[in-house]
């Protein structure tokens, strides 16, 4: 991402999904909601569940561990939607949470490591270290395609 | 001077007069000894030339002023019309027309115009010698002057145009009172005074020096009026501190006759010396006069506004938002069962019902504005083809959505290129099968139901079903055995087929073929369809199907296990219950006997894969719908009810959802999906 390169902290939206941290710029995300009813969209592939009427705009909703392939879990209280948008695609995510905003300095991101392995990690752009937590930095191109 | 602001409007009456400019020259061009018609053109034209000088755009002003001299020309019969001149006049509304649209894409409106200039030129002085040599009257060199003098004449056009009406013209010196305090305040009452007469078309000094008080006391009006001389001398006498009035009638020979110009001209400009500039600044109120004045003799019967499309758009966006919440506040009443409520919400439902069919009939808008560049368009089709094509166009009045309109332009300037292109026949050819020299394409619109109609109709050489179907079977499009079972309408719409048409098969096909798939999409896009009718020998016609708009439509909500759809109201024939021993096996497909006809049956929850309980019920609810003559039953659990919905997408990243055109938001804020009935029957 480009403003990764050109300043030297960036702001990201942290959220959950199982044990893991994942984090998007915060540029790139529009708005957190909380779960509200979703329509089906018969025809769809498996990990879009459906369209939510989002203040007047019906947006389509990705569920992001159908998406990475992670086991299928209730939606709880804590469940988020993440209205995250690129170009003049705007999606929801389901997340198991979402609750941080955060400054990443430029120098605690890393590429991918290699041998990470197994989880969706074509869709990984980078890895940051925060003290000890650990945020795995997405690409929006690759979960919407 | 900042000249932005007035963009927009320059933009707009520009287009406007550019086109009024190529619909009377095409008049023009069946009529060409009308002196009216030139006349009509030559004041579209100097109109734009007084706007484009005011707007800094010079090269606009400069072409337009050199094909006004042309056109004086033909006023005056010097130059008689002919297809050469046409031709040239043509072509440069045809450059003028591109220098609006560069402006308008925000470009300087420079282009290089010298060819067609010269020709102006050629056409002009060709004519001019012979004119000069004629010792007729100098006319001409009047408007070749600088432009100071082009003024004088327009004036002199409005002058004479009004005394064709009827009307007078007069020459109002207004002194005032020398001790007079407010003498702005004075003008200004004394062209109330004058204008609630008649039409002040010229002031000296300029109507901004009048504001500015730059004047010693007295000022000349020149006054357009049916009203007697006595009355206005009254009349502006009564304004307090007029010293004096004295009118004077300007005849015919004063105005007109161009030998007497500069005495005119002397004794306007006795009263206050006239810098060039001046003229120049004062150029555009007396344009826009004039332009008022027109305007106002058609403006009795319609009072128009312009109002910018952006707002329209964001009325239409709250009214669906509005929508929604009345849909919403009719279940909530529906629920609560108070009798005050039930009263104050159907009310609402009343007043909405009406703003909404004012909001839709303003966004709507004659077909005329797409089908008034066709003339042109097949003119030079006609002149291109070395083909004798006539355009009929009947019920250019039939109206619009906008949004449409904005949509359908592309695709009927296709299909008429194709039927002047592929469907009439060289004028030897016609002859030769009996038929009139002469082709005909009739361009047509009307509405029917819920949908207008558009359709395209030639009377050349119709489709060659056998050599469409030829070239499908070599593209591959159909196979052998599929072909056997076509129709005569499925093999015409074989040419609409992605992958029928090549630039190489157009010449040896007596059909058609280019792009025909790309208005296909285009139209199906925008919820309509396309049939053609063809008899080979005798013509073909193409028949465009639309939808009155696209953002609000009547549904029928149903209700599929615990999901709810919604099926347009234009696609459903009737519903219907259907015992379940009624129900026929074709074959695979389960069918009904509807009405005396097979109809197939659907179950949208198959289609849509709800997931489902288990259920055996002894009836079936079946919602009949069509697509063109074709008919099918939709089985669904249960009818909710007809609704007004907003028809909305499914946004970016959900495209082509199969047999799903789009969604809606119910009254309890959950989204709804529409089904599209033509993906569902084959």
């Amino acid at each position: 991402m480009s403003e990764t390169s050109t300043s030297t902290a960036v702001k990201v939206i942290a959220f959950q999904l199982l044990d893991k941290e994942y984090a998007l710029p915060v540029n790139q995300v529009h708005s957190i909601e909380k779960l509200m009813h979703i329509t089906r969209v018969p025809g769809t592939v498996p990990f879009v569940k459906g369209v939510i009427n989002l203040r007047g705009v019906v947006t389509p909703i990705i569920d992001l561990r159908n998406r990475f392939g992670l086991s299928d879990e209730q939606y709880d209280d804590t469940t988020r939607i993440i209205i995250a948008a690129l170009d003049d695609m705007e999606v929801g995510l389901i997340v198991d949470g979402a609750n941080d905003v955060l400054d990443i300095p430029v120098e605690a991101i890393e590429p991918q490591p290699e041998v990470v392995g197994s989880l969706g990690d074509e869709y990984i752009t980078g890895v940051a270290k925060l003290e000890k937590r650990l945020l795995i930095m997405l690409s929006l191109e690759k979960i919407f395609k | 001077m900042d000249t932005n602001q007035y963009l927009e409007i320059f933009i707009d009456e520009s287009k406007e007069h550019l086109q009024a400019m190529n619909e009377h020259l095409l008049q023009l061009e069946k009529d060409p000894t009308n002196i009216n018609i030139v006349n009509e053109v030559f004041r579209s034209a100097h109109t734009l030339k007084g706007m484009s000088a005011t707007m800094g755009y010079e090269d606009l002003a400069n072409l337009t002023h050199k094909l006004e001299n042309v056109l004086d020309a033909i006023r005056n019969h010097k130059i008689s019309v002919t297809l050469e001149i046409m031709d040239t006049v043509f072509s440069s509304v045809d450059d003028l027309e591109a220098m609006v649209h560069d402006i308008s894409s925000g470009g300087e409106g420079k282009r290089d115009v010298t060819e067609v200039v010269t020709k102006l030129l050629q056409i002009e002085q060709g004519e001019l010698v012979s004119s000069i040599a004629a010792s007729s009257e100098g006319k001409q060199e009047t408007s070749e002057t600088e432009t100071g003098l082009q003024y004088d004449e327009f004036e002199r056009t409005v002058i004479e145009q009004s005394k064709e009406q009827g009307f007078t013209c007069y020459e109002v010196v207004v002194s005032l009172r020398a001790d007079c305090v407010l003498k702005a305040a004075r003008v200004f009452m004394v062209f109330d005074v004058l204008e609630k007469c008649g039409e002040v078309i010229k002031s000296v000094p300029a109507s901004e020096q009048l504001e500015e008080e730059k004047f010693d006391e007295h000022f000349t009006v020149t006054l357009l009026t049916k009203e007697p001389v006595e009355d206005i001398q009254e009349k502006v006498k009564k304004v307090s501190e007029v010293d004096n009035v004295k009118i004077t009638e300007i005849s015919n020979s004063a105005t007109l006759a161009p030998e007497q110009q500069p005495e005119v001209k002397a004794e306007t400009t006795s009263e206050e010396p006239k810098k060039a500039e001046e003229k120049q600044a004062e150029k555009k109120p007396v344009v826009k006069k004039a332009e008022e004045n027109k305007g106002s003799k058609q403006a009795v019967s319609n009072k128009t506004i312009r109002v910018n499309i952006e707002r329209l758009d964001i009325l239409m966006n709250l009214f669906e938002e509005l929508v929604i919440d009345r849909g919403r506040l009719e279940s909530i009443s529906g629920e609560l069962n108070h009798s005050e409520l039930n009263e104050t919400v159907e009310r609402m439902s009343r007043i909405s019902g009406d703003l909404q069919n004012i909001i839709l009939n303003m966004r709507m808008v004659p077909v005329e504005t797409v089908f008034n560049r066709f003339p042109k368009l097949v003119r030079q089709l006609s002149r291109d083809l070395g083909k004798q094509i006539n355009l009929e166009i009947i019920g250019a009045e039939t109206e619009l959505d906008r949004t449409v309109i904005d949509e359908i332009g592309d695709p009927l300037v296709h299909l008429i290129r194709n039927a002047g292109d592929h469907g009439i026949e060289m004028p030897d050819d016609r002859v030769a099968k009996g038929k009139p020299a002469e082709g005909t394409i009739k361009l047509k619109a009307y509405h029917s139901g819920n949908h207008v109609f558009i359709e395209i109709e030639d009377d050349g050489a119709g489709i060659n079903k056998d050599k469409v179907l030829k070239k499908a079977l070599d593209k591959g499009i159909v196979t052998e055995e599929q072909a056997l079972s076509l129709d005569d309408r499925q093999i015409f719409e074989l040419i609409m087929a992605s992958g029928f048409s090549t630039a190489d098969v157009i010449s040896d096909l007596s059909g058609r073929g280019v792009g025909l798939d790309v208005v296909k999409t285009t139209i199906e896009s925008l919820g309509g369809s396309i049939t053609i009718d063809s008899v080979e020998g005798a013509g073909s016609t193409f028949l465009i199907q639309l939808p009155l708009t696209l953002s609000i439509i009547s549904v029928m909500l149903v209700e599929v296990e615990k999901e709810k759809y919604a099926i347009p109201l234009s696609s459903i024939i009737e519903t219907a219950i259907v015992k379940k021993d009624e129900i026929l096996n074709a074959h695979d497909q389960q069918v009904i006997d509807f009405r005396g006809k097979v109809v197939p049956l659907l179950f949208l929850d198959d289609i849509f894969t709800v997931p489902k309980q288990e259920n055996d019920d002894r009836f079936y609810s079946v919602v009949i719908v069509r697509k063109g003559e074709k008919m099918a039953g939709l089985v669904v659990d249960s009818f909710i009810g007809q609704q007004e919905v907003v028809l909305k997408g499914l946004g970016n990243y959900l495209t082509n959802v199969f047999a799903i055109s789009g969604a809606t938001i119910l009254g309890d804020g959950q989204v709804a999906l529409i089904v599209d009935c033509n993906a569902l029957i084959k």
